[in-house]
């Protein structure tokens, strides 16, 4: 990793009409960095990253990949990026080879080249013995493998996911993030989308977004430790929202919401809270089973910046 | 750019080889519009059902009646006595048409005066009963003349030999026996091609959209021409391959003949072919389903194949009308179609079409381009 940033962000506004779908967006990515958008879903991010591959015109601002405007420069851009969208988009009626060897011929990929980079991708995504099935008789894992596989072909140097791991399996995705990870560690700069916070956690930076805006910008631990303000407890009791109605009235508690099947409450330093919440909350008819500290996790970090619990919680293990 | 073009017409045959719905619907569907309209789709009318009723029984009757039947184009399905049987059977049997005799038909022709041949038709059908009652009309006009002739023959035939005769002599060039195939085969060939070409061009583009490849190509260095071209090279070729398939087909089983240079034929196919598909690439800009793309789709053949001279005369069309078809390719390749097949013209006349389809395909290249930019924004 170096420091010459490989795509700087400025000021970069995307409307629909009267709607702002990207507001005012800035960061910088250097060089073999993995860079995580972080938001729910409809809060912009595969606009912003569909700017910087040049499919959409930026309403203003501006934003350079590896030293090209994405505007003014989108075909030395696109010879410079591989990009896989939200849908990893393969022909189904073609089998795994051919769908690497058109999209080797789109990229100008030839020669001894070609047959090095797909007999690569092959390996890379596990397909021997299977480049001759048709790509819609594909496990989901399989076929996201090959889609990075076609994105990569002509070695590029920045790398555009867009919620690359939506609907497969996690075993999956775990061997996703092990080449992801891998590419990092060769140079190649990684921007990547998700709304899986577990995910969220294997980037280097991230931004947090929300309604076109970014929200927070860092490294997963230095957000979790910013955003969250007091002291973290995990209070299990029923009626689950009766007792948020209540602990919100109680005394030194900031903020409250419902993780799963319990509350995430955040209150200020300093206090006795295992002692006292439960107190308050029998005074209210909640009973509480189970209370105790615990350190926030990027969702609580969303939550508490954004007010919002629009994340998927679903939880990919 | 050589590559990347061959690239994706590579890519459009692989699809087309595995796609078995494709290639059946490439294959059959022209052959059997071909043999439909071929046999369905004509102007004649021949053995009409007619039924009689002769309340004058005499000579004259009998054989004003025995006129009908001795054509071929009427045959006689049942005699009537009364009127009232007359009612039921118009409306509700497939007997479209009845003749009826007054009592003192013959009485009136004798003393020279003017008798009537009474017509009722079923006029449901306006078009056949049209053509229908024209038949009528020359067998009956036949029938009074030769009446005249043999009356004027039995009281002075001296004055009968002097008497000028004007006999309608039909000589349809082109089309001697004017058979409705020789004029439809040609305006079929090109229905199918505007058909297959427009819906297959459109489709093909929107189910990438749709499925999202085309985003995906779009990211890669290709350039949008290069994209065009690969995108519609495949299906020029897939045209052309129908084109002469349906034609074939046409040609083998209806007989039509084909008088002219094939090349100027062929010249006329290429620039109706790059129409069609320019039509067919700016409705895929239109559309991001394929839905959509159908329903534009429909929303453009239908006027292009009643405003074409197909099927009516555009010379019959209000003057409005007339001018929307000056933007229908098909209008200008049905021209070449029956000029090659039926004239044997070459570009001597045919030249203002060519240059109208060449002119149309422009226009259209540089609307879909200009479309097709847009259209990911
Ligand atoms: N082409 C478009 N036209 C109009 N609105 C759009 C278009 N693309 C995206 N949007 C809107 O912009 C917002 C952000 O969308 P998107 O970037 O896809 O969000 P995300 O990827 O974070 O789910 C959404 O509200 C979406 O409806
Ligand atoms: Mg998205």
């Amino acid at each position: 990793m170096n420091d010459v940033p490989s795509i700087v962000v400025d000021q970069l506004v995307k409307r629909f009409g009267a709607f702002t779908a990207v507001n005012q967006v800035s960061f910088e990515i250097r060089s073999g960095e993995i860079f995580g958008l972080l938001g729910p879903n409809g809060s912009g991010k595969s606009t912003i990253i569909r700017m910087l591959c040049g499919l959409l015109t930026p309403s203003s601002g501006s934003a350079t990949v590896v030293g090209f405007d994405v505007a003014r420069q989108a075909e030395d851009v696109r010879r410079h990026i591989g990009y896989m969208s939200q849908k990893f988009s393969l022909y189904n009626d073609l089998t795994a080879i051919e769908n690497l060897q058109f999209f080797a011929g789109l990229y100008g990929v030839k020669g001894r080249a070609l047959d090095e980079r797909i007999a690569w991708a092959i390996k890379m995504s596990g397909l021997a013995g299977s480049e001759q099935l048709l790509t819609g008789e594909l496990s989901g894992g399989w076929k996201q493998r090959l889609a990075l596989g076609c994105a990569v072909l002509h070695r590029p140097r920045v790398l555009f996911l867009d919620e690359p791991t939506a609907g497969v399996d996690p075993l999956s995705r775990r061997q996703f993030w092990e080449l992801i990870h891998q590419m990092s560690r060769e140079g190649v700069t990684i921007l990547v989308t998700t709304h899986y916070m577990d995910e969220a956690e294997y980037c280097n930076r991230l931004a947090l977004i929300d309604e076109g805006r970014i929200v927070e910008m860092g490294t997963p631990t230095e957000i979790k430790q910013t955003a969250v303000k007091g002291d973290l407890l995990l209070i299990e009791c029923s009626p689950l929202g009766g007792g948020l109605a209540a602990i919100k009235q109680a005394p030194g508690v900031i903020d409250a919401s419902v993780f799963g099947a319990a509350l995430h409450v955040v209150v200020s330093a300093g206090r006795d809270p295992v002692t006292e919440l439960p107190a308050f909350l029998a005074g209210h008819d909640v009973r509480v089973g189970r209370i105790e500290p615990i350190s926030p996790s990027l969702e609580d970090a969303f939550v508490s910046l954004t007010g919002s619990r629009a994340l998927s919680s679903e939880p990919p293990q | 750019m050589f590559d990347r073009i061959w690239c994706m017409i590579v890519k459009e045959f692989l699809q087309l080889r595995r796609d078995k719905y494709a290639r059946f619907r490439l294959i059959v569907p022209p052959i059997l519009q071909m043999l439909i309209y071929g046999y369905a789709a004509t102007f004649e009318v021949n053995r009409v059902q007619i039924a009689v009723m002769d309340f004058d029984h005499s000579q004259e009757s009998r054989d004003l009646l025995s006129r009908f039947t001795f054509t071929g184009r009427f045959e006689v399905a049942k005699v009537l006595s009364n009127e009232h049987e007359l009612k039921s059977l118009i409306g509700s049997s497939d007997i479209p048409m009845a003749l009826k005799i007054e009592p003192g038909f013959a009485e009136l022709l004798r003393k020279g005066q003017t008798a009537h041949l009474q017509v009722i038709v079923d006029g449901t059908n306006s078009n056949t009963a049209l053509i229908a009652v024209g038949y009528v009309n020359q067998i009956a006009n036949q029938f009074s003349q030769d009446y005249a002739r043999d009356r004027l023959n039995q009281m002075m035939p001296a004055l009968a030999a002097t008497v000028p005769q004007i006999s309608l002599e039909q000589r349809p060039w082109y089309n001697p026996d004017l058979n409705s195939q020789w004029f439809f085969v040609p305006g079929v060939i090109g229905s199918i091609t505007l058909m297959m070409v427009v819906t297959l061009t459109a489709f093909a583009i929107v189910r990438e959209r749709e499925i999202g490849t085309l985003e995906q190509i779009m990211v890669t260095p290709i350039r949008p021409f290069e994209l065009i071209l690969g995108k519609t090279i495949p299906f020029f070729v897939v045209g052309l391959a129908d084109v002469v398939l349906v034609a074939v087909v046409g040609t083998l089983w209806f007989q039509v003949p084909f008088r002219g240079n094939p090349l100027v034929l062929l010249l006329g196919v290429v620039l109706f072919l790059m129409s069609t598909l320019n039509v067919g690439l700016l409705i895929s800009t239109l559309s991001s389903t394929q839905q959509q793309a159908f329903v534009l789709g429909f929303f453009f053949l239908n006027p292009a194949f009643t405003l074409s001279g197909f099927a009516f005369p555009i010379t019959s069309m209000p003057k409005a009308m007339q001018m929307i078809t000056y933007a229908n390719p098909l209008r200008y390749f049905l021209v070449i179609l029956r000029g090659t097949f039926l004239k044997g013209v070459g570009l001597g006349i045919l030249w203002p079409q060519m240059l109208a389809l060449a002119l149309l395909t422009s226009v259209l290249l540089l609307a879909s381009v200009a479309r097709f930019h847009k259209s990911i924004d």
